[in-house]
């Protein structure tokens, strides 16, 4: 293949992406990753274009990632932090975004609490838009990465066995790793307390309910922990912390009932000692700092395939 | 009807040329670095590396290139180029890079590819071997070993097969537009 089909101008969750448009995005953030192992981890690709972070949650690791991906290709990056107590209003949302238009923006990349922002605003500019979470729907970089690291890891993805463990009703990056899985052939065990899995979900492709988490752990090629979402901790989901830990963390026993040369991954941040201890956190099959750098990878190769689209 | 303009023998003859020259050149293998730029260019430095080792006895370590990252052309064309492999196994600091490819054409590959080498290290110096020089230069760039001069249109195509896919070795030349 000579060409990179174009991914068309947005990306703003997996379910709009088809099969092909997932490997195409591994392959080429295969060719980024041999750029971050130089002495120089920058190349000239995309001088000139802009790039603007528009926030409208707390993210370190995402926001960040975006950064020096953008950074790294060349790109002026513009971080706007919006702190805001109240819901944003549509109206003044695309007014802001027009706003990064006239500056220049040819990429915004979106995180909002509300599902569907980023394709709201998608359809009334010309900038590409990039979902980096919104609300309970999507976070398609992050999914991209995770597949990103297992294929590393595992050397395919079809046919592999995945626990994902946690809050799977709020969880965008569960949804996101749901829709992109199922379309590679994966099978997925979702692994939860009923309360936090949504109803008739295992009628996706792929996808197994399991609630006691030795079940969903039995012969898994990659168990997968979500964060449990603290500021939820007042409402009705799961009755303590400690029982929540008790039943769903992911430790050293636990992760014994999976494959012996099974893999753990947390998006983070990680809380240590309620969904995974810090033995399997810091030991030799965890992921979480491989998953942070090869978000960086997975997000020039978005940059780049976007920019194609945008020629 | 596209017109060979190199068979596999001739080919075969240029390469063997080139490498004696580049011995010649640089007083034997010790220094050279061959570094071939994606796709046949990279074949082509193998085939070098294999020749320079049969003279010598020595096969100086090979690299590959792609200058996608580095194009200045990438908004004029339709969809986006794959990106190819990189790897730059040994260190270029100090050494003489002899970057090798099949067809020069408008140089801008190669001013892509100084630029990409750059970010590796900094090389002694930097040689340049083709297969085909096609004319029609917008850069001023020389190649330092040429298989082969040919005159060229702009619309005309230059077309090289490799062993290495499975075909047959050979350069056609072919008008615009013609199958």
């Amino acid at each position: 293949m000579d060409n990179a089909a174009p991914l068309g101008k947005d990306l703003l969750g997996i379910k709009e992406l088809k099969r092909d448009d997932i490997l195409q995005i591994l392959e080429t953030a295969s060719a980024f990753k041999e750029v971050l192992e130089r002495d120089i981890k920058k190349v000239p690709t995309l001088r000139g274009k802009t790039m603007v972070n528009l926030f409208f949650e707390p993210s370190t690791r995402t926001r960040m990632s975006f950064e020096l991906a953008g950074k790294r290709l060349s790109m002026d990056v513009i971080n706007v932090s919006i702190q805001l107590s109240s819901v944003v209003k549509g109206e003044t949302l695309l007014d802001t975004i027009r706003t990064m238009e006239a500056y220049g923006a040819d990429i915004v990349v979106i995180r909002h609490s509300s599902s569907g922002v980023p394709h709201l605003l998608a359809g009334n500019v010309n900038a590409s838009v990039i979902n980096a979470g919104d609300g309970f729907n999507e976070h398609p970089t992050q999914a991209l990465l995770d597949l990103f690291t297992i294929r590393r890891m595992k050397g395919r993805l079809e046919g592999l066995e995945v626990a994902i463990v946690g809050d799977i009703a709020h969880s965008r990056v569960a949804r996101s790793n749901i829709y992109a899985m199922g379309k590679l052939g994966m099978n997925i065990r979702l692994v939860g307390p009923p309360t936090l899995i949504p109803a008739g979900i295992e009628t996706l492709p792929g996808v197994k309910v399991f609630h006691r988490m030795e079940d969903g752990l039995a012969g898994a090629d990659v168990v997968m922990q979500l964060r449990v979402q603290k500021e939820r901790q007042d409402s009705w989901f799961f009755p303590t912390i400690s029982e929540y830990a008790k039943l769903y963390i992911l430790n050293s026993k636990r992760l014994a009932l999976a494959k012996d040369d099974a893999i753990v991954m947390h998006p983070g941040p990680i809380n240590r000692g309620i969904e995974i201890s810090s033995d399997v956190a810091d030991g030799t099959r965890s992921m979480i700092l491989d998953q942070v750098a090869n978000g960086l990878a997975v997000r020039m190769a978005v940059l780049y395939l976007l920019s194609g689209a945008r020629a | 009807m596209s017109k060979e303009i190199l068979s596999r023998d001739e080919i075969n003859r240029a390469l063997t040329r080139m490498a004696h020259e580049i011995l010649e050149r640089n007083r034997g293998a010790e220094n050279i670095r061959l570094v071939g730029i994606q796709r046949g260019g990279v074949y082509l430095a193998a085939r070098l590396a294999g020749k320079i080792c049969g003279i010598e006895g020595v096969a100086p370590p090979l690299g590959s290139l792609d200058i996608t990252l580095y194009r200045d052309d990438l908004k004029l064309k339709k969809g986006l180029p794959t990106i190819k492999k990189t790897d730059m196994p040994v260190s270029i600091d100090g050494k003489c890079v002899v970057l090798v490819d099949d067809v020069i054409f408008t140089g801008r590959t190669i001013r892509a590819a100084m630029d990409a080498l750059m970010d590796f290290g900094r090389p002694a110096l930097i040689q340049l071997a083709v297969l085909i020089d096609r004319g029609h230069r917008e850069l001023p760039i020389k190649a330092d070993y040429v298989g082969k001069n040919i005159p060229t249109a702009r619309g005309e195509n230059v077309k090289v097969q490799f062993a290495e896919e499975g075909e047959d070795d050979r350069v056609t030349l072919k008008r615009e537009g013609e199958p």
